[in-house]
């Protein structure tokens, strides 16, 4: 561990069956989730998964700026995903890249599939996702955060939109992974799930899996997106719950 | 088209308001199942396999004949007859383009004006950024929202400032039959015109503009709480300035322009002299 340029693979997972971090094969980091932590967009949510710190800022609907984007029978979902310069323990060089072009690009099509965009033509829906602190998974947590800025920002929806990453660590299937288990496991699968029909909106695969891997894999990621599910929507209630025990009363 | 019903800060017609679920205000989140009991799907849900879930984060609404959510975010979604307060945001030859914190920006098209304009003379009469008081008139099927400035209290408003709320929060800004805008009135002395699009024009001294907009803020944090009126009421006592005469007879209204152009739009820059006549 001390030796300087050699990297040395960690221990993923003991002989007890614990991972780098103490947790089981099937369990999650820890979450929080503030709804609605900005003041001038339209929605806004703040994510905190593990190390993760995700912030989310949903504008629109709104007028399309470059107007030849816009449709003239549905809005247009357009999302950008930015890491911050800080974000990485090597300073990440600001701005587009192709990674986050194309993360973009699969959450905006993610969302523009539960997001009922008939319902305002001609308009843009803007998502903007900053990972202010990145520890694997920042596709995920601000698909979660992106989810629950959303419906903050009161736009119609079919369902939230839990996300997460399954991956394959030291041989096993193991759910949420974080940092050195992403960058030394031998695969990683974010998946985002509707959970009102049960659709996955967003499949990624890299590394190498088995076929059963593969299916274990699916059905382990969406138990957790479910558990996600549960707590944005916790989050959401306890921005949006009405105080007061006098409330029936109240107009 | 000065008459008929308007829904703005004089209070409301018979319906104007929201619907009020029978006591019961539960919270539902997108994709939330919803028990219809045997009622229609209204706005805010939907349904698929015969089941009906929510679309929008709100609250739910149970009155026959529809089961409906009423959104508690989001940005304002226009309704015939609604005075809204709005921005402009584009001028052109024949229309001006308003933002009324709507999905869209709504045309103002210049036969909607009390003014005698020639085409190409928009720019005369108002500029971007200046706002103004116009009523909802129609929302075609393309989701275009065609707006009026014809029509009792409503115009171009000079000076003052705009003061920007949420939408689900305008019912308890007008309060019961306007009480809650007739006492920011009275204890202040400032006009205020409300739109409902949650935008807010007032004018007034600058005590009592921001006192009126530190009252729109507690409405706005704590307009689903009881009591309300009481704690505005306690909020403007206590900043109550001794020189204010507390119930001054103000209109409420919006002043009217006059429908004479304001020069300057065509002129050389010369931004220091006066106007050449």
């Amino acid at each position: 561990m001390g030796s300087v340029g050699a990297k040395e693979v960690p221990v993923l997972l003991s002989p007890d069956g614990k991972r780098i971090d103490g947790r089981k094969l099937d369990e999650l980091r820890s979450m929080r989730i503030v709804a609605g932590a900005l003041h001038q967009a339209d929605g806004s949510a703040f994510v905190e998964w593990g190390a993760n710190k995700v912030m989310a800022a949903v504008y629109g609907p709104r007028e399309v700026h470059p107007r030849h984007l816009q449709q003239n029978n549905k809005a247009i979902v357009q999302c950008k995903y930015n890491m911050a310069a800080f974000s990485v323990d090597e300073r990440k060089r600001p701005g587009l890249d192709r990674r986050s072009q194309e993360i973009s690009k699969v959450i905006a099509e993610a969302f523009e599939s539960v997001i009922f965009v008939e319902e305002f033509p001609r308009t843009s829906i803007d998502i903007y996702i900053e990972v202010l602190q990145a520890n694997a998974g920042t596709r995920c947590a601000g698909v979660v955060a992106a989810s629950v800025a959303l419906a903050d920002a009161g736009i119609p929806m079919v369902d939230l939109l839990p996300a997460v990453a399954v991956g394959k660590v030291a041989g096993k299937i193991a759910l949420d992974l974080k940092k050195e288990e992403d960058n030394f496991g031998e695969a990683d699968l974010p998946m985002a799930l509707v959970p009102q029909s049960g659709r996955l909106v967003l499949l990624q695969m890299e590394g190498h899996m088995t076929g059963p891997e593969l299916s274990e894999s699916l059905d382990l990621g969406v138990v957790g997106c479910r558990a996600i599910y549960e707590k944005m929507k916790q989050a959401l209630r306890d921005r949006y719950q009405l105080g007061g025990p006098s409330e029936g009363a109240a107009q | 088209m000065g008459h008929g019903h308007r829904r703005g800060h004089r209070g409301r017609g018979p319906g104007g308001v929201p619907p009020r679920s029978d006591g019961e205000r539960t919270l539902v989140l997108p994709g939330e199942e919803i028990d219809v009991h045997g009622l229609q799907p209204g706005p805010g849900t939907y349904r698929v396999d015969g089941r009906t879930y929510a679309s929008v984060l709100g609250l739910l609404s149970r009155r026959p004949p529809v089961v409906r959510v009423i959104p508690l975010s989001g940005r304002y979604i226009p309704k015939p007859q609604d005075i809204v307060v709005g921005t402009v945001t584009d001028v052109q030859t024949t229309f001006w383009l308003l933002d009324i914190g709507a999905p869209r920006w709504a045309p103002l098209h210049m036969t909607g004006t009390p003014w005698k304009i020639e085409v190409g003379e928009c720019g005369q009469y108002l500029h971007v950024g200046d706002t103004v008081v116009v009523a909802i008139e129609n929302i075609d099927p393309t989701g275009r929202i065609g707006v009026t400035m014809l029509g009792d209290d409503l115009g171009k408003v000079d000076g003052g400032t705009v003061v920007t709320m949420s939408p689900a929060k305008v019912p308890r800004v007008i309060g019961r039959s306007g009480s809650m805008i007739q006492m920011l009135t009275n204890e202040t002395g400032c006009r205020i015109a409300v739109g409902q699009n949650g935008r807010v024009w007032v004018d007034g001294t600058p005590e009592g503009m921001q006192r009126v907009r530190e009252a729109l803020r507690l409405i706005e944090e704590e307009g689903q709480r009881s009591g309300l009126t009481d704690r505005v009421a306690g909020y403007l006592g206590s900043t109550r300035q001794p020189g204010d005469a507390a119930p001054m007879p103000t209109p409420t209204r919006p002043p009217f322009e006059p429908p004479s152009p304001i020069d300057g739009g065509d002129e050389p820059d010369d931004d220091a002299g006066p106007a050449p006549f």
